[in-house]
């Protein structure tokens, strides 16, 4: 039945069901091709497009299609239906600017073409020859397209087949992408709760001034010098605009700011973690080995003369390697077919082993807590150093603050430590997101996806210590492929400036309009960033303050061990021959300590992991991860939510946070009834504003698919998926499985 | 799933006290209500060198012995002193801070056994192989009186006490709880429920004495086209006497569920007219569909190789208008060895490096799969396809129940009730003949006797894992399955004793034993789904891809104690739910004052004052 190109069946007959045959189409192809057109968004113009073209859908277990025009723009290839959509049902959780038919044009990971049953992937080469019968498109957010190209006229196929291809793989220059030609502009007043929304976008902290520096440090009580010499980038074009460093460094101009050790976040106790990117030092180079020297020095003298180091290229995999991973892990998603669905559901578990994903997850979570120990057991200064001190730092840095401080836990809160790590601490993102399609594969990396992997694995692991839902996290992980948000689209601080600047003169409309990410309006009504919310969140017990205060740095639970401000030692495997030196001259200073633990990193974690379990959880104090096999998952949400083999119609997680949503609001409208009685009280209504909206619209949650939010079951026919291919799935085969029932029979047996 | 609360509260009754830190993962959910623990049923045993150590009626401490070390695989050596009762093990430790202790119905124990010999300091270790996934290990030195019996020579006697020659537990235990759960399960009103018996389906009194078939239930429906005279024969063509017999009737189609053994066919394909005959009754019982279909749970080799001896499955020629599937189910020695291995891959410490190729080398969730896959093909037959249905292996004890009440509870929201799950496990587990007895080997030393094997396990396992995809189709909670578990080894309750319907009743298990259900349902709100939601017709179709099954990390790794079950939901709905209540109860309050003015106020007007309240909105 299901001849797919991958499927090698022998029959060239279409194998879909559809209500249309190709002939009614060709006669009545003029006039839906006239009224179909895409509604574009301020700034996108359309390249080509091409009717008639069969998209096949995956949502019944009958493959079978639909008939439409696809259209390639500056923006997405999008595919409209010529199908009169029936009843247009207001979906709870729309994305504004894309579709559920359209693929941004960076959201393209792959393409592969059908040429006479044989897939092959396009790359420049094959472009040009010929148009395959068949275009299957995998999508960073791992979605799927399948379109059949046969029904379309050759040149109209060609056209619209190359005019994907060259858009969506070949290597282009930073200006075409949409955000350069993005006209949007924040829906002013349309929206009531639009004043609501500025308030809350201005709860991120953009650290973008010296201001937003000083109140964070002011907030973790940090004893740090904030730098503001390298505002037009004079220190470093690399380092970001403004930073924080230890207050013994008194030369900043040496060495263009390499291996400057930047303040991440100060520990109640007055350690702090610093990161750094320490190129390799050769012995030779003793110069930059003394510079290095004085910076961990610098380090130390933060608090109590204390520090640990961890190299992180050395313990923990490349982005290369993180990229090999996730290549092969997200293979297992972008399933085109049932038949595949079920042939590599057998191996499913060893495939994920082989693939490494969430081992690199755990050992990013275990280095994490690693450094949260330091922090909060040994209270150690520690500095994470890495080559370009801009990725894996970043992951180990934000991980360990989202462990440590429960502000990091809200969405604002997360928000801007992503500001604050991330954006303006210089993430390649344009490189490693690959927006460009570069062919150099060195530097393409999903590192932010890592983080926010390691993110989700303490969500589902805490649930209510976060305020935001894994809803949340994915849409932020899709967000990152939507090429208009000024957060994702830049390798530095300094890049981002020198872009906007050359832009804006051109740009006809006044200054550049790129709005950045934390703006969800941009995406979301404000009913469907309801879903950003987790129902289960478990807010601090007082309220009498309307206004949520910026995170006291109260640590109600503290581990009652006691201090040992110089335990630390520096573990074996960090920091090897460059620093021998300054062990030297550590070791005059503090011996004893160094001789401490023997145990390897992972025995010491595993201790201060059980000594923290053995105390009662408080969701708003230290929060640690289990990192034992069974406990680090597969993110369900984002990896499967648009396979229908995988749906479970009312069923799923969402049944119960649906449920949970509904209750909630029911206890805020009582609040809120007996607060309207209650009239001297009438100001303060309710600390939970967006969970006002009676979510009971989808009150029937019984029906709903596991896959909501995200696809819906166009098809309700209640039918259940029978796997298939049961036969060949398990093969035991010793003796067993012949065996008899009956014991009798088998009297041999032990 | 539940909140971790519920393993210790009930741990005077259960296995379930382990570990220090286990004690502390009850508590780290923060402590809702105060639990109401069987209280009542314990007694206190006072020996001042060891503290208290509670009781139940008719429990008596057998030995007990000082300066015992349990070798803890996750905390290290502790020692303590052990007391052995003619129910339990327990072990305490009162050096440690918190104080540590192990409690163990003795019925869980699979083998007990000496490892090694004496150290130069006369000490020995003693190995204890535990059904419920975990071995434990103590050392203890020899009397040096050997006339006195060491304490695990005791334990031994009582751990077995069948091969002993001794009664269990359960016959001694006389706890007497507010509801007798004999009681909930009475076959007549059960198929009544279902509408039974109608035109097409009459009660068969052949079996009444169980001369027919030993191991079938007294109570039979068949249909009504078919005499008693006819259903003799067939008893003789199906493997056991066991003959199709309905389970389930959908109440709308009249789409039957049908169990039965598999028929004698053998090599040389021996036919039995009657029971064509039946088989085609059962289909044209059905007016909806004219065809039937027969699932076999075999793998079709399997099936095959059974007509070497004797047995077979129906042949299309013999058998028109049916259409015979295999499922593919695996016999119960595959399914021993799986669950052993995969006790190796999670007990006592887990390979975090190769965790999920080791899981996935015990197979034990592909079983699962093919189970559930299995049952949601009946399901989806009966409920889409509006045809009867017959299921069989090979004796139609193993594979039959746990296909036919998965199915059943997909199809009938009933059965996710917690008394219509107990109503399922009556009657297609119990007085179907499921072989508990040996399939358990409750009290028996014979560990490895080839009879042993987690089946009903392995069906609690994936209902389990349809009330992970379905988290509010179910009234009970996870710590009711839990439970259940627990007490299918301990031998505390008469429910899970014997092989069939006929042996209970020959024992006296009903009259001389408490059931389990006694127990479990003078205590419901401990098994209770908060976010259940009761729909009538619902019919629940799970997703069978490996991909969302997971392993039953709360029951099978619970031991571990950094396996701490971390699921708040039910917790924080609860808290909702009294939170909605106390508002509630406020606003009614409010509305009650304000409509007493009103009433107060214009009294004159007469009319009762009651009128002027405002119903408050209830929220269902």
């Amino acid at each position: 039945m299901l001849s797919l190109g991958s499927g090698g069946a022998k029959s060239t007959k279409p194998s879909f069901v559809s209500y249309v045959t190709p002939e009614e189409i060709k006669s009545e192809k003029d006039p839906p091709k006239k009224e179909k057109l895409p509604d574009l968004l301020p700034g996108e113009v359309e390249f080509c497009s091409a009717n008639p073209i069969l998209k096949y859908t995956q949502d019944d277990l009958s493959q079978r299609g639909v008939f439409g025009t696809l259209f390639c723009t500056n923006f997405r290839v999008t595919f409209i239906s010529d199908e009169t959509p029936q009843e247009k049902k207001a979906k709870t959780f729309k994305n504004k600017l894309y579709g559920e038919n359209d693929i941004p044009l960076v959201c393209v990971d792959h393409i592969y073409g059908v040429y006479d049953e044989k897939r092959k992937l396009i790359t420049g080469g094959l472009v040009k020859n010929k148009y395959p019968s068949k275009m299957i498109i995998h999508c960073k957010d791992l979605r799927v397209f399948q379109f059949c190209l046969r029904f379309t006229k050759e040149e109209d196929a060609k056209k619209i087949f190359q005019g994907i291809a060259h858009h969506c793989l070949e290597e282009k220059s930073l200006k075409c992408v949409f955000a350069f030609s993005y006209m949007g502009t924040p829906s002013p007043g349309t929206d009531l709760s639009f004043c609501r929304e500025m308030q809350r976008k201005q709860e991120t902290i953009m650290f973008d001034s010296p201001e937003d520096w000083t109140q964070e440090m002011k907030r973790t009580k940090a004893n740090c010098r904030l730098v503001i010499e390298n505002k037009n980038f004079e220190l470093s074009q690399r380092l970001p605009k403004y930073f924080v460093i230890p207050l013994a460094i008194g030369d900043l101009f040496s060495y263009q700011g390499k291996g400057l050790p930047i303040w991440c976040w100060s520990h109640y106790s007055g350690c702090a973690l610093f990161k750094a990117s320490f190129p390799p030092v050769t012995q030779e180079d003793g110069d930059f080995q003394k510079h290095l020297e004085t910076m961990i020095n610098a380090v130390a003298h933060n608090y109590l003369y204390s520090v640990k180091t961890e190299d992180l290229s050395e313990s923990l995999p490349n982005i290369q390697d993180i990229q090999q991973s996730y290549n092969k892990f997200k293979q297992f998603f972008l399933i085109e077919n049932s038949t595949d669905f079920w042939l590599s559901d057998v191996k499913w578990f060893s495939s994920l082993e082989s693939s490494g994903w969430l081992d690199i997850i755990r050992q990013c979570l275990q280095k994490a807590v690693e450094v949260v120990e330091c922090l909060e057991k040994d209270n150690t200064n520690v500095l994470i150093t890495e080559e370009e001190g801009t990725d894996l730092c970043y992951v180990i840095s934000s991980l360990a603050q989202i462990m440590l401080d429960p502000y990091y836990r809200t969405l604002m809160g997360f928000q801007s430590l992503v500001q604050k790590e991330w954006v303006a601490g210089c993430h390649a993102f344009l490189d490693r997101c690959n927006h460009l399609h570069q062919k150099d594969k060195e530097c393409h990396s999903p590192v932010f996806l890592l983080f926010l992997e390691c993110v989700w694995q303490l969500v589902q692991q805490h649930s209510p210590a976060f305020q935001f839902s894994e809803t949340y996290l994915t849409v932020l992980s899709d967000s990152v492929h939507v090429p208009i948000f000024s957060t994702f689209l830049f390798n530095s601080a300094h890049h981002r400036e020198s872009v906007m600047k050359a832009e804006s003169p051109l740009a006809q409309s006044g200054p550049l309009s790129c709005p950045t990410v934390w703006d969800w309006s941009v995406q979301f009504d404000s009913k469907a960033q309801n879903f950003f919310y987790n129902p289960l969140y478990s807010e601090k017990v007082k309220h009498e303050k309307a206004v949520r205060k910026p995170h006291k740095p109260k640590h109600q639970r503290q581990l009652s061990l006691p201090s040992t401000a110089f335990k630390t030692p520096l573990k074996k495997g960090f920091f090897k021959d460059e620093t021998d030196s300054l062990k030297k001259m550590l070791r005059v200073k503090r011996l004893s300590r160094w001789m401490g633990s023997p145990d390897s990193p992972a025995a010491t974690t595993r201790e201060f992991y059980e000594s923290w379990q053995h105390r009662p959880v408080d969701y708003h104090g230290l929060l640690l991860p289990c990192l034992d096999g069974p406990a680090v998952r597969v993110w369900m949400q984002r990896y499967l939510r648009w396979i229908p083999e995988m749906y479970i119609l009312g069923g799923g997680s969402v049944a119960m946070t649906t449920k949970l949503m509904e209750l909630l609001s029911q206890v805020q409208d009582l609040k809120r009834v007996l607060e309207q009685r209650d009239t001297s009280q009438a100001a303060k209504i309710d600390h939970h504003p967006y969970l006002q909206h009676r979510l009971l619209s989808f009150g029937s949650s019984g029906r709903l698919s596991s896959s909501f939010p995200f696809a819906y079951t166009r098809n309700r026919s209640f039918k259940p998926i029978i796997p298939t291919g049961l036969m060949q799935s398990l093969m035991v085969t010793d003796s067993l499985a012949s065996q008899e029932d009956e014991a009798s029979s088998v009297a041999s047996f032990v | 799933m539940e909140e971790s609360g519920s393993v210790d509260s009930v741990e005077s009754l259960c296995s379930s006290t382990t570990t220090r830190s286990d004690r502390f993962s009850g508590t780290r959910v923060s402590d809702t209500e105060p639990r109401s623990k069987g209280k009542a049923i314990e007694k206190v045993y006072k020996d001042p060198s060891k503290g208290e150590l509670p009781l139940l009626p008719e429990e008596l401490v057998q030995d007990s012995a000082k300066d015992v070390t349990y070798i803890c695989p996750f905390i290290g050596p502790v020692r303590g002193s052990l007391t052995v009762t003619n129910y339990r093990l327990f072990f305490r430790c009162t050096d440690r801070e918190p104080v540590f202790g192990l409690d163990l119905p003795l019925g869980a124990l699979s083998r007990v056994e000496k490892i090694g010999a004496a150290t130069s300091r006369g000490d020995v270790s003693y190995g204890l192989v535990c059904k419920d996934m975990r071995n434990l290990r103590f050392v203890h030195k020899e009397p040096e009186d050997s006339l006195k019996k060491s304490v695990f020579e005791v334990l031994i006697k009582f751990a077995f006490p069948v091969s002993n020659n001794m009664s269990l537990f359960a016959f001694e235990y006389k706890q007497v709880f507010p509801e007798n759960g004999w009681k909930v399960y009475d076959p007549l009103a059960e198929y009544k429920r279902q509408g039974l018996p109608n035109e097409s389906w009459r009660i068969s009194k052949v079996n009444d004495h169980y001369e027919l078939c030993d191991s079938y239930p007294a109570a039979l429906f068949v249909p009504v086209t078919i005499t008693d005279e006819e259903l003799r024969r067939v008893f003789s063509f199906r493997a056991k006497g066991r003959i199709p017999v309905l389970s389930w009737i959908h109440p709308e189609s009249q789409a039957a569920v049908v169990r039965a053994s598999q028929p004698m066919v053998g090599q040389n394909g021996r036919r039995c007219k009657e029971d064509e005959k039946l088989l085609q009754a059962i289909m044209d019982a059905n007016a909806q569909s004219h065809k039937l279909f027969i699932f076999d749970a075999r793998p079709s080799v399997n099936a095959a190789a059974n007509k070497m001896k004797g047995g077979g499955y129906e042949s299309e020629d013999a058998y028109q208008n049916a259409e015979l599937v295999f499922l593919d189910i695996h016999n119960i020695h595959v399914m021993r060895e799986s669950l052993r291995k995969l006790k190796e891959v999670v007990y006592p410490n887990i390979e975090e490096s190769h965790w999920l190729s080791n899981l996935e080398s015990t197979h034990w969730l592909e079983h699962i799969k093919l189970i559930l896959a299995g049952a949601l093909r009946i399901a989806d037959k009966v409920e889409s396809g509006k045809t009867s249905v017959v299921v069989h292996c090979s004796d139609g004890w193993d594979r039959t129940p746990q296909l036919t009440s998965l199915a059943l509870i997909m199809l009938d929201s009933h059965y996710r009730t917690i008394r219509g799950f107990q109503i399922l496990l009556e009657k297609e587990w119990l007085s179907f003949g499921h072989r508990f007895q040996q399939r358990v080997g409750h009290g028996d030393r014979n560990h490895t006797d080839a009879d042993r094997s987690p089946i009903f396990l392995q069906f609690i396992d994936c209902v389990w894992q349809m009330t992970r995809q379905f988290p509010a189709a179910f009234e009970f909670n996870e710590y009711f399955l839990i439970t259940i578990l627990d007490h299918l080894y301990s031998c505390l309750f008469g429910t899970f004793l014997c092989n069939s319907e006929q042996q209970r009743l020959k024992e006296e298990v009903p009259k001389r034993t408490v059931s389990l259900w006694s127990f479990v349902n003078s205590q419901l709100e401990e098994f209770v789904n908060p976010l259940y939601v009761h729909y009538p017709s619902h019919v629940l179709f799970p997703t069978v891809g490996i991909r969302h099954l997971q392993l039953w990390v709360t029951y099978y790794i619970r031991w571990n104690p950094r396996m701490r079950p971390q699921e708040p939901v039910h917790q924080r709905y609860k808290e909702l739910l009294a939170k909605r209540a106390e508002l509630q109860k406020r606003v009614e309050e409010l509305q009650r004052e304000a409509a007493n003015r009103t009433a107060s106020s214009s009294s004159e007007r007469a009319g009762s004052p009651t009128r002027s309240i405002t119903p408050v909105q209830t929220f269902v």
